[in-house]
């Protein structure tokens, strides 16, 4: 099996194809970003709320990928898009929904009580306090849950390469059609090794957004 | 503001239930249903789908299993941070990856689909069990230990029932995306569900894709019922009451 081959010889359709699936993620997980955490800092202010929306976002993961593109592909068709790009990135905004809101939720819930009070009593408004206190103290959680919502979004744009969205998924999909092995394993290898890639880079981030002192007071913790 | 939400999420989910109605009306499938030879087919498809999770998942199970609980005895711990590590990296992998990379070396057919849901299904199992036994306080084993329990009743009797609720959370998560990627198993020749998704994608025919894409669906959504209808049998009282508290 020559897959370095494959990929050597077929590198720009590669290439092409990578920049492709790295777009339908970035810019699905980018909008699934602008809804979910509002709605995580928004649920925080009232219990029953929260559960009614991460219940919600909870049965939306449970559907099954394939099957969701199938029930929105007769829906979608509609308006005309039942294939390609729009329902994937629809899915995959939807199926972003629970790590992000659930992530930012128990983050600003888990910001030390003590704190909140503290930036009250200095007299800040309630604007600043989230501005200042209470996102600067989530916003690794909720960095980590975007690295959930970015993993998982990589491996369902593969699947989306079925109702014609394109990305690293139409090798797999073109390789078990002709039955060309090299073709099935290099799209296999380079989705993982996208999804692993970007997982490590995620991770960096995480580390990277983390506030100074919150990683002094973990040192001092251990 | 709690009511005026509550009102509007139960019209929310009114107006789905109408609109999925609707859907399955429009697009015939009850019309397709009804032909009873595709009525016999859609079964016979779902068995196949049940049958494929059903031996992927009791062996995932097992394997599962066994591999967090030994890697938490002391003579195995210094390795779990690597475990747990591989199994991370594990789960980054697309499912459709491990689907088609079964396929290229063991060919088509059952037996790969099988075994590609295997290894997907073992990862969250595997994790979730080394996860939740690292996590039962040390001084209930202590506990343990001084009534004079040996090892192996310490594992059945404290550790495992301690760890359930975590295990459970595994299980539920490899079950549900096991029954989400079985529906791809079509794709190397196993059949399942996901024929009628595949085929209807491909002929641009409503009825037939919905046939295999509710199903899947309400599978799913089934499977996550009952392992949270698991979760009260098996988990002891004393730690749902402890919760609630």
């Amino acid at each position: 099996m020559n897959v370095l081959d494959f990929i050597r010889k077929n590198a720009d359709w590669c290439w092409l194809l990578t920049l492709e699936h790295i777009w339908i993620v970035a810019l699905s997980v980018f909008l699934a970003t602008l809804i979910a955490v509002p709605v995580g800092i928004v649920i925080t202010r009232n219990e029953e709320i929260a559960k009614k929306v991460i219940n919600t976002a909870n049965i939306l993961m449970t559907i099954p990928s394939i099957a969701l593109f199938g029930i929105m592909l007769p829906i979608l068709s509609l308006v005309g898009h039942g294939l390609g790009k729009v329902p994937a990135v629809i899915a995959l905004v939807l199926y972003s929904q629970l790590p992000i809101i659930r992530n930012t939720y128990i983050a600003i819930k888990n910001v030390p009580p003590e704190l909140v009070d503290a930036g009250r009593g200095l007299g800040m408004s309630n604007w600043r306090r989230l501005k200042e206190i209470e996102i600067p103290l989530a916003i690794p959680v909720i960095i980590a849950g975007l690295r959930t919502a970015v993993v998982m979004s990589i491996g369902i744009a593969a699947i989306a390469a079925y109702i014609g969205a394109g990305g690293l998924g139409v090798l797999i999909q073109q390789g078990i059609m002709r039955v060309y092995e090299e073709m099935i394993v290099s799209g296999a290898i380079l989705v993982a090794l996208l999804a692993i890639f970007v997982d490590a880079a995620m991770a960096l981030l995480e580390n990277f957004v983390t506030p100074k002192g919150i990683k002094i007071g973990r040192k001092l913790g251990q | 503001m709690n009511e005026v939400f509550g009102k509007a999420y139960h019209f929310f989910l009114i107006v789905i239930l109408i609109g999925a109605g609707v859907l399955i009306e429009r697009s015939g499938l009850v019309k397709y249903l009804s032909d009873p030879y595709e009525a016999y087919y859609t079964i016979s498809l779902l068995k196949q789908h049940l049958w494929m999770v059903a031996v992927s998942m009791a062996m995932a199970t097992v394997l599962g299993l066994s591999v967090g609980i030994i890697f938490t005895r002391p003579k195995f711990e210094k390795y779990a941070g690597i475990i747990m590590y591989i199994v991370g990296l594990g789960q980054t992998i697309p499912s459709l990856a491990v689907i088609a990379l079964a396929m290229s070396f063991l060919g088509i057919g059952f037996k790969p689909a099988i075994f590609a849901l295997f290894v997907y299904s073992i990862l969250p199992i595997a994790r979730n069990t080394l996860a939740g036994i690292t996590a039962v306080p040390p001084w209930i084993i202590d506990a343990a230990r001084g009534m004079g329990m040996s090892n192996a009743r310490i594992l059945f009797q404290v550790e495992i029932p301690n760890a359930m609720k975590v295990i459970l959370t595994g299980f539920r998560v490899s079950l549900v995306i096991n029954i989400g990627t079985a529906a791809l198993a079509f794709l190397i020749g196993a059949g399942g569900l996901g024929e009628h998704i595949f085929i209807g994608i491909d002929l641009m025919r409503p009825d037939k894709l919905l046939a295999g894409a509710i199903p899947t669906t309400l599978l799913a959504l089934l499977a996550d019922y009952l392992c949270e209808l698991l979760g009260f049998l098996i988990i002891s009282k004393g730690l749902r009451l402890e919760q609630e508290v």
